[in-house]
């Protein structure tokens, strides 16, 4: 959904995000919803500014959403809640599942498939009845060896068996019902600690205010992300969200608040390990990618949109490529780099401090603070040969061999660190141009109004003149290794003086042209798997779709009359669409839901789709269409023209999702992977496909250690922003937030002897930090299983460096992954407070006065 | 932009308040006297308006009045994508506003996106190169040029005695692990495509994150 159409909303619940602090701007739609009559709910461990406008404040535990949104699922199924016409045409709700599967409830917190000596499952009993479904999402294709391709063409025989009288004791619905059978308000007050009153008043108002007339949507941000369960947490609000049928509709959806200005541009062209640009999955040797045909045949699913994969991927190649990617070098795909495994940030750390990695770029990131267990990061730069470092103004990671932590504290010195370190300036907005693409698909582009100062350079002059150095350094080799560096095409016309690469020769290149004129492709259809078309990410083709034309640039809102999806303004990705999924804003026969709640509806005259936003459905394709299953129908000939969403192998909405989640098909309450708190609801403790790099240095606390009895959180600030130096840079935010804290609630700071301003130690097995202390109500103890639990919680985005200084708060966490995507846990972790300072750092206050 | 709209230019009273200096004492208490805005206020005239308007206040102008290129622009930390207008004098940035036309922010901007300006003129803010050589305690100040030859010579030797082109069992790989890059989210999408075109697709490195994953 478009940031705007939570306007639309009737009823929005924020939960793992604290809109109005660290995304005031989204949170001005939260407030003219509310103006015009919706309820707002705000679920969260820490009374907040959203708390404070919310019409309904649920406190939780942290690392417990599960919990709650696993009650609101069973509440909506046992009550009937649910919108049927919905969610029985657009979901796998009636789907019928392997005879093999088993359910967690069956075996104490484990789903079938669990092979406990690998930590991982395999997936043939979460199936569909006699099919192999492949997974949509590349990046969960991507992760393991157990979850190589399968024979797809299953799909193609027929459609998945179904049971719509939902009395089949395998069907989505009976399985669904069964897990969550023990997820009762009052199960959901003893794990999360939310009094049942206020848990059931919240699924009410949700259901109340979802259905044909009115629709609801939720918000999160890391909140939701940074637990290692935090894709089974989204997926809860999903199913949630299907039954409810608050999805690709107006004021309907998710929407996910992320954190950096293009964190989604850098998703959808990722700077990431597992993705090729728009989704395509980076090849892994341990999978059948020895060749472009075996990668093609094993990543692309048969049925649905992704059928159109290879044509994206030659596209791909042929752009990187160009002249050098023939057919009889399979386009050159011999010259992509293989993964044996993950190497995302954390294994990357554990890779630089066992000196593995001789070199490391920092483009712009600042894992001293923002990453977990930051003295592990700092050993590992100091094992580095050499560092790159860009930003606009010195970071902890650049200064690590002068002011880190372990200098601080004299287990090393400067003498003792080889690594070469480079700080490159980097020319900041207005100061140079392109595009960035905002947490809702918006792509938009910005100018360049003055000039870097100095050496200051884009990054895009960085890595365009490096590549231009480098490929002069490789000009003369004749080892086949460099064979992609001497292919890799690189001649983008430069401007000025400094000579500045042109931002929208990058861009056309993104979009795609036909290889023999060099014309842009307007829309991906016209890509082609023949080596005819070039494209370096297929979802941002019409973009720029004529030359000179760039969509992104467009600046034209609509008026007060609507109808509000401002198409004139920038370009959204896919096809300048702003709501995902909207042909499921009509019924099964192609009509809105309701007068009040239309989007998209089928034109019978004109023979097409039509609306107020860009129809995510093959235009002219019937509402009555169905796939003639005689002909092994494959692409989207195997959708019917009720199947809204084109990117699963069925059409369907997965509540249940046979491929592609490492950590099972339905969402299932574990703890966090430190709690001072047993599972209430499976002997099975933690998830058990976690990642966990126990090592010395980043050891885990066991469940209920009575060394560390404090759930402990983290957040951001309105005025200092994530890493922290461009903010605590800024004189007038540095000003307004200029120190770090944590909070305290009274009852604990009554019990530790802790003085509001006074000074505190925090610790962990990692390590140990002090901080003032902020005694507010704002932290409430919680009442979990008949006892108190404390929950404490401080900002992360403090350092050494800048106006604004303070503790780093990642010093205190453990290196962790979410099961499916690697991520880091900083929500629910534990540690241990008392009043008073660390020694050495007392001693330095006092010499210094 | 001005915020009065056409009619702020002129006094209204106008002439009042000139003409004073090199006057008697006497006349120039009584100018004084007229120019200040408290009596008139008392008087009942508008405090928002008329009355709060003097000889100094006149004077005021607003500094985006002296720019001499405005641009569009994106607030540049959060992902909501608020529409920033950049006002800019000999180069440099003088004013940042929110752009009234954004559908996202329709002129506001949180005390971050406020403070932008603060941002790039910061007094902390480094322009040359600093480079810190193996086992010194200090930084020093290097040429762009050099730093750039220097590093571009270090990536080709980490590539070149880290790279693997197979695996022991001879399944081809081409891949190294001895170099790492972090860090995108705060960057254009052409840069991140340059980034993973030259760092994955030309020199065969895997360890390419932003932060998208934390």
């Amino acid at each position: 959904m478009a940031l705007w159409d939570l306007a639309n909303a009737d009823c929005i619940i924020e939960m793992g995000s604290n809109i109005a602090e660290n995304h005031p701007i989204a949170f001005r739609f939260v407030t003219e919803a509310q103006r015009r009559g919706a309820t707002i709910i705000h679920v969260d461990p820490r009374y907040t500014r959203t708390s404070a406008l919310a019409d309904i404040y649920a406190p939780i535990r942290s690392g417990t959403d599960i919990a709650f949104l696993g009650g609101m699922i069973r509440h909506i199924l046992e009550n009937d809640l649910w919108f049927r016409d919905f969610a029985l045409a657009y979901t796998n709700i009636a789907h019928i599942i392997e005879d093999g599967y088993e359910d967690p409830e069956t075996q104490d917190g484990l789903f079938s498939g669990f092979d406990a000596d690998i930590r991982a499952y395999k997936q043939d009993t979460w199936q569909y009845k006699g099919k192999t479904v492949p997974s949509s999402i590349a990046e969960h294709r991507e992760q393991t060896k157990e979850q190589a391709g399968g024979d797809y063409e299953s799909m193609t025989e027929g459609p998945p068996p179904q049971d719509l009288t939902l009395q089949h004791p395998n069907c989505v619905y009976q399985i669904m019902r069964r897990h969550y059978a023990r997820y009762t308000p009052e199960m959901v007050e003893r794990v999360t600690g939310c009094p049942k009153e206020t848990f059931l008043k919240v699924v009410e108002t949700l259901a109340k205010n979802s259905g044909r007339e009115r629709t609801g949507a939720f918000t999160y941000a890391v909140g939701w992300t940074h637990h290692s369960t935090g894709v089974q947490i989204i997926r809860a609000c999903t199913i949630v969200q299907a039954l409810l049928g608050n999805v690709g509709r107006p004021g309907g959806g998710i929407m996910a608040l992320r954190g950096h200005v293009s964190i989604q541009g850098s998703t959808d062209i990722p700077t990431l390990y597992n993705m090729l640009p728009t989704y395509l999955p980076q090849p892994n040797v341990f999978h059948d990618h020895a060749t472009l045909a075996g990668y093609l045949k094993s990543e692309t699913p048969t049925t649905g949109w992704w059928a159109n994969m290879p044509k994206y991927a030659v596209s791909l190649l042929k752009a990187w490529y160009g002249e050098a990617a023939t057919k009889a070098n399979d386009w050159g795909y011999q010259f992509v780099p293989k993964l044996t495994g993950d190497c995302s940030q954390e294994p990357m750390t554990m890779a630089m401090m066992d000196g593995v990695m001789r070199g490391q770029f920092m483009l712009g990131q600042n894992p001293l603070v923002g990453a977990v267990n930051a003295d592990f990061v700092e050993r590992g730069l100091a094992k580095l040969d050499w560092l790159v470092v860009r930003d606009f103004a010195m970071t902890e990671t650049a200064n690590f061999w002068q002011k880190g932590r372990l200098i601080e504290r004299g287990a090393a010195a400067p003498e003792e660190i080889d690594t070469e370190v480079f700080f490159l300036p980097a020319a900041m907005p207005g100061e140079k141009e392109g595009t960035v693409t905002n947490t809702s698909r918006l792509v938009q582009w910005h100018d360049k109004v003055c000039e870097a100062p100095g050496d200051s350079r884009s990054d895009l002059w960085f890595v365009y003149h490096l590549g231009r150095r480098l490929k002069e350094l490789y000009a003369d080799s004749k080892e086949l290794r460099d064979g992609a560096i001497q292919a890799l095409t690189w001649d983008y016309p430069t401007k000025g003086a400094i000579a500045e690469p042109d931002a929208e020769a990058v861009l056309a290149e993104i979009n795609g042209y036909t290889v023999s004129d060099g014309e842009p492709v307007a829309t991906y259809k016209d890509l082609k798997d023949d080596g005819s078309t070039a494209c370096g990410g297929w979802m941002y083709c019409g973009i720029m779709p004529k030359k000179g034309h760039n969509v992104a640039r467009s600046r034209k809102p609509d008026g007060p009359d609507g109808p509000g999806s401002h198409l004139g303004w920038a370009f959204a990705w896919p096809s300048n669409r702003r709501t995902l999924y909207n042909r499921a804003s009509a019924d099964r026969a192609g009509r809105p839901w309701s007068e009040r709640k239309k989007m998209i509806w089928w034109d019978e005259e004109e023979g097409k789709w039509t609306g107020l936003d860009v129809p995510d459905f093959v235009e002219t394709k019937r509402p009555d269409y169905r796939p003639d299953w005689s002909k092994r129908p494959h692409g989207m000939d195997a959708l019917g023209g009720d199947d809204p969403f084109i990117m699963e192998a069925d059409g369907k909405s997965q509540l249940f999702v046979p491929t592609g989640l490492r950590d099972g098909p339905l969402p299932t309450h574990y703890e966090p992977i430190e709690s001072p708190v047993r599972n209430p609801l499976y002997g099975q403790q933690i998830n058990p496909t976690a990642k966990l790099w126990t090592r010395p240095g980043n050891e885990l606390h066991q469940p209920e250690d009575p060394r560390f009895p404090y759930v402990f959180t983290t957040f951001r600030l309105t005025e200092i922003h994530c890493g922290g130096v461009p903010t605590r840079v800024m004189p007038h935010t540095a000003e307004l937030q200029p120190e770090a804290f944590v909070e305290v609630s009274p009852e604990l700071a009554a019990e530790l002897g802790i003085r509001h301003l006074g000074w505190t130690v925090l610790s962990s097995l990692r390590g140990e930090i002090e901080v003032r202390a902020m005694v507010t109500e704002r932290v409430r103890p919680f009442s979990i299983d008949g006892r108190i639990v404390h929950q404490i919680g401080m900002p992360w985005v403090y350092g050494r460096e800048g106006y604004a200084r303070g503790a780093v708060a990642n010093v205190l966490l453990a290196i962790t992954g979410d099961a499916n995507t690697s991520i880091h846990t900083t929500k629910a972790l534990t540690v241990n407070l008392r009043a008073g300072r660390l020694t050495q750092l007392k001693r330095e206050a006092r010499r210094a006065r | 932009m001005a915020r009065d709209g056409g009619n702020g230019r002129g006094h209204p009273r106008g002439g009042r308040g000139r003409g004073v200096v090199g006057k008697g004492l006497g006349a120039r208490v009584a100018g004084f006297l007229q120019d200040w805005s408290l009596p008139r206020q008392l008087a009942g005239e508008d405090v928002q308006s008329t009355a709060a308007r003097s000889s100094t206040s006149e004077r005021l102008r607003p500094r985006l009045e002296q720019a001499d290129r405005v641009g569009t622009s994106i607030c540049p930390f959060c992902a909501v994508g608020c529409g920033q207008l950049i006002y800019a004098k000999n180069g440099r940035p003088i004013h940042v506003e929110g752009d009234p036309r954004s559908p996202v922010n329709a002129g506001t901007l949180c005390p971050k996106g406020a403070g932008t300006l603060g941002m790039l003129l910061s007094p902390e803010r480094i322009t040359q190169v600093l480079y810190r050589a193996p086992r010194s305690r200090s930084w020093e100040v290097r040429t762009l040029d050099w730093a750039m030859e220097r590093i571009a010579q270090l990536t080709k030797q980490a590539r070149d005695e880290t790279f693997a082109e197979k695996l022991p069992d001879g399944r081809i790989v081409n891949h190294t692990f001895g170099i790492g890059s972090l860090g995108g989210a705060t960057m254009d999408n052409e840069e991140n495509y340059l980034i993973k075109k030259l760092f994955g697709g030309g020199l065969g490195m895997l360890n390419i994150e932003n932060q998208a994953r934390i």
